[in-house]
This record gives structure tokens, sequence and C-alpha cells, in this order.
């Protein structure tokens, strides 16, 4: 099974039509892969597909960067 | 016309609901079949809509209950594969004039009319973003527009829906989700029956076309919204009120 960074970083480049160059941890969706409320809204959602697991609305609103995200699901895991 | 489409329409079991539900089937679509108590009734909607050679189902579930409305998307979507097309018209009436009116009959009306909506609107929006298409009508009321005595509470929530899907269909626009309502007049259904004579008269007086809408008159209007006839069409309240508002 791929890392979970990798796994991550495929969905954002899927969504979001972004260079993978540009995918780090400390990336920022809003600020720097040019992603609106919604756009995040709907990675959530598509984690939560990948990774099968549910991400309460109070948790998917502390998710602003890439590492946010690897962090969270991780700690699910 | 709406042939492979899959709806869902909310207090499906009689009135404008019904007649809704049978018009989509009638022109095609799938139809989910929610009621709160009337379980019979929904059924011989159901029964009604399969004879069209479409597939129906009926599912119980409050619209003010969060893990109901989680638990009907789910299903629908389930044993429908999508979920195209949602119709927010469950409600009810608790009329009094606003200086009797309890704070109980106040919220619960709120709750069902208006938080129902929201609570419908958010579980299918989920579906409908990963689709990249959806419709959703919600079925206010003329009064929500105008104001009637002895409905604050009714009124309140009509209004509420018409602003919720103003927003609604900013939020998802980019998504190709459209969402508008119908605002329908005094449609003879078991909900006006309970009207006074004497609140009918005066409504009537009020109708340029002089007469009351029948709930198919909501139904065409909602199955238009409901059509690929009406994609540039969304944020919008369509009055069906033989022009008592305009």
């Amino acid at each position: 099974m791929a890392d979970v960074f990798d796994r991550v970083k495929a969905i954002i480049i899927d969504r979001l039509d972004v260079d993978e160059e540009k995918i780090t941890l400390e990336a920022s969706f809003k600020d720097d892969l040019e992603a609106d409320s919604l756009d995040v809204v709907e990675l959530v959602m598509e984690l939560e597909d990948e990774f099968d697991m549910e991400i309460a609305d109070e948790e998917a609103e502390k998710i602003n960067t890439v590492g946010d995200a690897v962090n969270y699901i991780n700690s699910q895991q | 016309m709406l042939k492979g489409k899959n709806a869902l329409v909310t207090g499906a079991s009689r009135g404008i609901g019904r007649a809704i539900a049978l018009e989509l089937a009638r022109k095609g679509a799938n139809v989910a079949v929610n009621y709160a108590g009337s379980e019979e009734k929904a059924q011989q909607v159901v029964e009604e809509i399969e004879s069209y050679g479409v597939k129906a189902f009926k599912i119980q579930a409050n619209v003010a209950n969060e893990s109901e409305v989680k638990g009907m998307i789910k299903e629908v979507t389930s044993q429908f594969g999508s979920l195209d097309i949602l119709v927010n018209n469950a409600g009810i009436t608790r009329d009094n004039l606003l200086m009797r009116m309890k704070e109980e009959e106040f919220d619960d009306v709120i709750t069902t009319n208006l938080k129902g909506v929201f609570l419908c609107t958010k579980a299918v929006a989920r579906q409908m973003m990963k689709q990249r298409s959806g419709k959703i009508i919600n079925v206010a009321s003329i009064v929500g527009v105008s104001g009637n005595p002895g409905q604050a509470n009714y009124v309140a929530a009509k209004a509420g829906v018409i602003g919720l899907t103003k927003t609604t269909a900013k939020e998802f626009a980019s998504r190709n989700i459209l969402v508008n309502a119908v605002a329908p007049g005094f449609i003879a259904t078991d909900m006006t029956d309970q009207l006074t004579d004497e609140q009918k008269e005066g409504m009537l007086g009020l109708i340029p076309l002089h007469k009351l809408g029948q709930p198919e008159d909501v139904a065409k209007v909602v199955r238009f919204l409901a059509s690929d006839d009406a994609n540039y069409m969304t944020g919008q309240t369509l009055h069906i009120d033989g022009g008592m508002v305009m």
C-alpha cells in the first residue's frame, strides 16, 4: 500500500490540478494550492472515501495544510 | 423527459408531495417516497408510481432529525446508485395568531419546514457534488413572500426556505447543482382544508384567476425545474398562485 502522503498527493493532483512539486506537507490548500472553501470540503470527502473513515466537521475545519490531512489520517489508523 | 433520473421527494405520501412524486414518475424518473407517519398512504403512492414502469420505494424519516436524514440519503443512493433530484416538500402547519402562538408551535414548524430543508440539502449535496450535477427544488409558499395573519411560524419558515434556496444556489453553482424554489398559493390539499371558510373566501378574492390551484399545477412546475429544460435557472422562486402575488 502506498504511503499516506502519496495517496493524499494523488487525490490533490486529481482534484485541484496542481503540479506535484507544489504539494509539500507545509502547503496550505487555500494559499498555496489555490483551493477555495468548497474544494477543501470536497477534498475531505474524497479522503474519507480513500481511507474509509469519517472525518467530523470539527476535525475537517482544522485541516488547512497537506500535513494537517496526512497527520489526521495517520492518527486515525 | 426524466428517464433514468433518480429522485427523492420528502413528504410524498399526500398533497403536493404526492402529486410531485407521481408527476416525476410519469415522466420517467425513479422515485423514493419519503414519509413521516402515513405509511399506508406512502405505500399507495409507491404502487401508483410502479404502475408507470419505473422504480419506487417508500422510506420513513423525520426530515428534522439529522441521523434519520443521513440514513435516508444513504439508503436512496445505495438503492438507486445516484440521486439526481431532491424535492424538499415535507412541511407542517401549527397556525395561530402571533399573540396566542406558543413557543413550541413556532419551534415545531421552523424545525420541520426550515431545518428539514437544510438537513436534507446538506446530506444530498455530498452525492451531487461527486456527480457534478443535481437538481434541488424546495417547496416554499407564497405566504413566505407576502406574509399571512395566523401563520407567523409557517411564513417565517417559508421565507427562510426562499433565502436558503438562494444561498444554496450560489454555494453549489460551481458544482452544477441547481437549486430553485416554488411558491404555491392556495392549493386544494388537506393542509388548506383546515382553513376556515372566511379565510378561504378572503383568499379567493385575492386571486386574479379566481380559483384554487391543484397539486398537479405545482407538480408540473417542479417537473420542469427538475428537467434539463431548466438548466440555466438557479436560485429562483416561481410563484404558482393564480397571480395572487406579483
